[in-house]
């Protein structure tokens, strides 16, 4: 199942956030998520919190769109009681789950909704995660004519057999297919791909990776594939039935794609993202690790706010009571204080190419870099210059370069 | 239910020909404290609404918590006819390690009772009691117990037991401790059979302490028997060995229950107590005497105990150490045997060398510093004596790896023993591959009964130290037992063997072992710790060392990947928990140089819990 949500304090019934949120809200750029929690069935390995139709609990899919275009107006009507400076939003990402799994009309029933509550800004990106099988090129132009730019296809492999332990329903032949529409309605076009699958050799994957450059993308992801508590594949994996990734061959994995990426044009500018260039890059993605603000909507969504963070009740029907009650959907929230704002500017920092300014680090920080250097995890030239820029081998161990840099 | 006696003799005013000093000498689990019960039970001195089971062992664990004293011997009324008697039953501690305390405990007694499971026969650790009994003159009454087991098979055990100490298999009492067959004519067996005590009443007052131990609330209480003269309440009294001195605030018996008494005479045997709080002021042994007219001459056979076997405590979490500390030093109080001093070592930190009796002294002590004092502790594997004598002449005594010394060596001795070990006949094969392992020499080898086996060998104690007792038991699917009683020393060709994490010695697992076994044990350690230890972001080598010279290598690939390469939608929060846990793990890892390794890691390596998996 889903993973919990964290522990925090109470979030207040309206919603409102505490005055040090509105602070500097200005100068932020403002991002807005939209989650779609459902799914036709759940891959194995998948702990997102998203459900089937059996899980419902009698709530309604067609009833979606208009609760969460509610708390697109409560968004609004939040933020300006809160005293936030009012923003276009930049960027606009829907996520699932299996957005596509709705009508094309209800997705641009709720991207109207953030349209005529934030307004957009000048070359706003608007994103949508899609699954192959789930979207054809009449759904596709009907989401560029709403105001779509992007749409991210959840390829994941080329190879059946990885496809298979997946649980992934979609024919690796539509992937091409469905790129290619994208492109011709005028949608920038990426693909999420997972290495590490049970079973896939450095083979498979090379396929993989090669499959999804014939579909010249504008931009990659590529996640090693994490086995998640609870999950499906946590219990095979526990039962012997699958083995376990092998984190040697993921670093290899990684490597490959690394290599194979860069050779083709796509350069990497986050740990797990590649593009083409400045301007395929996703916005929205960088946002994260960036310390933006965003609003997150619908069951579970996270959002983050001048430093408060604060997450949805998780399940649709109580999401769906809380918004036919008026009531804010939030469950908890989290206040973070300067030290936890910090760590948490290194923790996301360090995974983006453009890097950490090495200056703005503590000074214990900026003695650990000298062995990161030593140790081969942190580019010297960069470093020289002031940047904090992970070398390849660094990035496989970005999490204990944060350690090491935070560990004071 | 019995003929409980009428009107109990007094204390200080008993002919000692009304007076029977006896002890029970069984296996674990042979059943003393069961039979215990019953005798406490049919002589009245429990009523049968007060009795529960195991009754004077919750004592003790009573005392443990520091409520009540413990009944250490027991005074317990017994009618013969028109004569009442006063039977003291004296507990002994159940192991050789204590031999000493054994013996001293056997030495205020005229008689024991050999207490023999019917189903399972005599055991290798009775022997030894037995033994140390037929050294004091003590005189024997062998009793077969559990006879209401339908597996019991007395008649077999009986047979073995005359052959053991002489005798007719029909004079072997049966009894169940369980139902209380057979208690009775045990009891008057007990005073037909024990001679009563000797001494002159009229000498100076010479008492023998067997036990003392430490009562919270009261201080020192020491368990004693008198020899000659008497003591009574206030007086001044004497240790021989220390010629401390201390007034008797109380003095009494425990019948279980510690009565004040108006004093003691010739064979009783009773507590004191004077206020003292360190049990080294009442050493196990001594003498006790009075200040007013003492004696001249000790009673034989005191000497201090020695620490046979070392190890290093340490306390899991370094802030625990100064209650470490304070437990030891409270345990000393109890404990006099216990030896300990301040150590410290690269991969645990701060800690404690610790002398003990042996290897269940060592499990004793560490088990009531868990369990007492709530500290979760390391211990370091054991270590026994040795002494190097160098190229210049210097001898060396080492109880620690560490002390080693660097230099050229010249000789090394090393403490032997005399171990019996006791098994089905099946198992000779096995056990004689295995002590040949660990340098036996077989010295005899005898059958008990039909079946059974007695295998006699001198063996390093180092190499006993050294998990013999867990192989031994594995392979004879814990049906062999052990004993061991030091038998001097000799010399061996041994080394110290050092274990390096990226060149960095890590003492706790340096090692004195024959030269032979050497390479066996750097490739056992190197092959455990690199198990054990995770990954790092760098290669580790492990080494196995005897001075500069690598017997044995492994090492430990550099950890390539440590990064959740995860789509993470706006989950933040989570991903800086699972950072700050991560922090917090590294807290409790343990640096050598560069080197985290978890605490764990140390302790399955030191206790070999890494094979011992794969083997079950
Ligand atoms: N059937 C039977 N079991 C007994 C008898 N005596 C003791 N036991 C059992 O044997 C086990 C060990 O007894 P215990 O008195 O604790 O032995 P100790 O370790 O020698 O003190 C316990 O489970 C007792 O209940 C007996 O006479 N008959
Ligand atoms: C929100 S998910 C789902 C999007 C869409 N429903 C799909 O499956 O194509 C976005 C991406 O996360 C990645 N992902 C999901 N679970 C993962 C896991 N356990 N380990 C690594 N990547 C995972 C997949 O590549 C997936 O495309
Ligand atoms: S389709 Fe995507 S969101 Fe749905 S279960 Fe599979 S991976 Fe998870
Ligand atoms: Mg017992």
């Amino acid at each position: 199942m889903a993973g919990a949500l964290p522990l925090g304090d109470p979030a207040p019934a309206d919603g409102l956030l505490p005055v040090s949120a509105a602070a500097g809200s200005g100068d932020r750029p403002f991002g807005m998520y939209l989650h779609v929690p459902f799914c036709r069935v759940r891959c194995g390995y998948c702990d997102f919190n998203t459900y089937t139709s059996d899980e419902l609990r009698g709530v309604k899919r067609t009833d979606y769109a208009g609760q969460a275009a509610d708390e697109v107006r409560l968004s609004a009507h939040v933020l300006r009681e809160s005293g936030v400076a009012p923003r276009p939003v930049s960027t606009v990402f829907f996520g699932g789950g299996t957005p596509t799994l709705l009508p094309a009309a209800d997705l641009a029933m709720m991207l109207a909704a953030v349209r005529d509550e934030h307004g957009f800004a000048p070359g706003a990106e608007v994103t949508t995660e899609a699954n192959p099988d789930s979207v054809d090129r009449d759904y596709l132009a009907t989401l560029k004519e709403a105001g779509f730019t992007r749409v991210s296809f959840g390829m994941q492999s080329a190879v059946p057999h990885v496809l298979a332990t997946l649980e992934r329903t979609h024919d690796p032949e539509r992937v091409p297919l469905v790129v290619a529409w994208a492109r011709e309605v005028g949608l920038q076009v990426s693909v999420d791909l997972i290495y590490g699958t049970p079973g896939e050799t450095l083979a498979d994957w090379e396929r993989s990776i090669d499959q999804a450059l014939a579909t010249r993308p504008d931009h990659i992801s590529a996640y090693s594939l994490i086995v998640e508590p609870g999950t499906k594949l946590a219990r095979q994996i526990r039962s012997g039935q699958v083995a376990e990734p092998d984190e040697d061959l993921q670093a290899d994995m990684y490597d490959l794609a690394d290599e194979r990426f860069q050779d083709a044009g796509y350069g990497w500018y986050e740990v797990s993202n590649w593009s083409t260039g400045h301007d395929t890059r996703s916005r929205h993605n960088l946002s994260y690790w960036t310390g933006a603000d965003w609003w997150g909507i619908g069951p579970g969504a996270h959002s983050h706010v001048g430093g408060v963070r604060w997450w949805n009740v998780k399940h649709p029907a109580a999401y769906a009571g809380r918004m036919a009650e008026g009531a804010s959907p939030a469950a908890g929230r989290e206040t973070l204080d300067s030290d936890v704002q910090e760590m948490e500017r290194i923790m996301l920092g360090v995974r983006i190419a453009d890097g950490l300014d090495i200056r703005s680090l503590a000074p214990e920080g900026r003695v650990a870099v000298a062995g990161l250097i030593a140790d081969g995890f942190v580019d010297a030239a960069a470093a020289l210059r002031g940047h904090l820029v992970l070398t390849r081998p660094g990035r496989l161990m970005a999490d204990a370069v944060v350690r090491r840099l935070t560990d004071y | 239910m019995s003929p409980k006696a009428l009107r109990a003799q007094e204390p200080s005013a008993t002919d000692p020909a009304f007076i029977r000093n006896f002890c029970i000498i069984a296996h674990i689990d042979h059943g003393k404290s069961t039979l215990a019960d019953r005798m406490l039970q049919m002589t009245g001195v429990v009523s049968d609404r007060d009795m529960r089971a195991q009754y004077l062992d919750r004592m003790d664990i009573e005392r443990e918590r520091g409520i009540t004293i413990k009944s250490q011997a027991v005074r317990m009324p017994w009618s013969q006819g028109a004569d009442t008697f006063a039977l003291n039953m004296i507990d002994t501690p159940g192991h050789v390690d204590f031999s000493y305390e054994v013996s001293r405990s056997l030495a205020a007694c005229e008689g024991a009772i050999l207490l023999v499971d019917a189903a399972q026969g005599i055991e290798a650790q009775t022997l030894a009691n037995l033994y140390l009994a037929l050294e004091n003159d003590l005189e024997i009454i062998p009793v077969l117990n559990k006879i209401d087991l339908p597996a019991a098979d007395p008649d077999k055990y009986a047979a073995e037991l005359a052959s053991l100490i002489g005798g007719d298999p029909a004079d072997v009492l049966r009894v169940s401790g369980k139902t209380g067959m057979g208690v009775e004519d045990l009891l008057d067996r007990v005073v037909e059979r024990i001679p009563a005590p000797k001494g002159d009443a009229n000498a100076p007052t010479r008492a023998m302490i067997f036990d003392s131990v430490y009562d919270s609330y009261r201080g020192v209480v020491t368990y004693v028997r008198m020899i000659d003269g008497s003591l009574s309440p206030r007086e001044r009294i004497q240790m021989m060995s220390t010629r401390s001195t201390h007034e008797l605030l109380e003095i009494g018996v425990s019948s279980p229950e510690p009565i004040p008494s108006k004093g003691l005479g010739v064979g009783e045997v009773g507590y004191l107590i004077t206020g003292v709080k360190d049990v080294r002021l009442s050493k196990v042994g001594d003498t006790v005497t009075t200040l007013k007219s003492p004696a001249t001459d000790a009673l034989p056979g005191y000497t201090d105990p020695k620490p046979m076997v070392f190890s290093g405590l340490y306390p899991i979490d370094g802030g625990d150490y100064p209650d470490l500390r304070e437990a030891l030093d409270k345990l000393k109080l109890s404990d006099a045997s216990l030896n300990y001093e301040p150590e410290t070592s690269v991969a645990l930190g701060f800690g404690f060398r610790c002398g003990f009796l042996g290897l269940l002294h060592l499990e004793i002590i560490t088990e009531r510093l868990e369990r007492e004092f709530g500290l979760d502790l390391i211990t370091t594997a054991p270590s026994v004596i040795y002494e190097v004598r160098t190229e210049d002449k210097k001898t060396v005594t080492v109880t620690n790896p560490s002390e080693f010394p660097t230099g050229k060596i010249q000789a090394v001795s090393e403490p032997v023993v005399r171990a019996a070990i006791l098994a089905p006949k099946d198992y000779v094969g096995t056990i004689m591959e295995l002590c040949q392992s660990r340098r036996g020499t077989l010295l005899g080898m005898e059958y008990l009964g039909e079946d059974r086996v007695e295998l006699r060998y001198s063996m390093p104690l180092g190499e006993i130290v050294f998990d013999f007792f867990d192989h031994l038991k594995s392979r004879t699917q814990g049906y062999a037992s052990l004993d061991y009683e030091p038998m001097g020393e000799q010399e061996a060709d041994l080394v110290k063997v050092d274990i390096l994490l990226q060149g960095e010695q890590v003492d706790a697992f340096s090692a004195i072992v024959h030269r032979e076994k050497a390479y066996a044990y750097g490739v056992l350690m190197t092959e455990r710790l690199k198990k054990l230890i995770p990954r790092q972001q760098f290669e580790v080598p492990i080494q196995a060392a005897i001075g500069a010279r690598i017997i044995a290598r492994e090492s430990i690939r550099a950890m390539r990947k440590d990064v959740l390469a995860k789509c993470y939608g706006g989950d933040i929060t989570r991903k800086r928990k699972l950072l700050e846990k991560q922090k917090e793990g590294k807290k409790r890892m343990k640096m050598v140089g560069k080197v985290e390794v978890p605490q764990e890691a140390f302790i399955a390596a030191l206790s070999g819990d890494t094979e011992g998996k794969e083997k079950k």
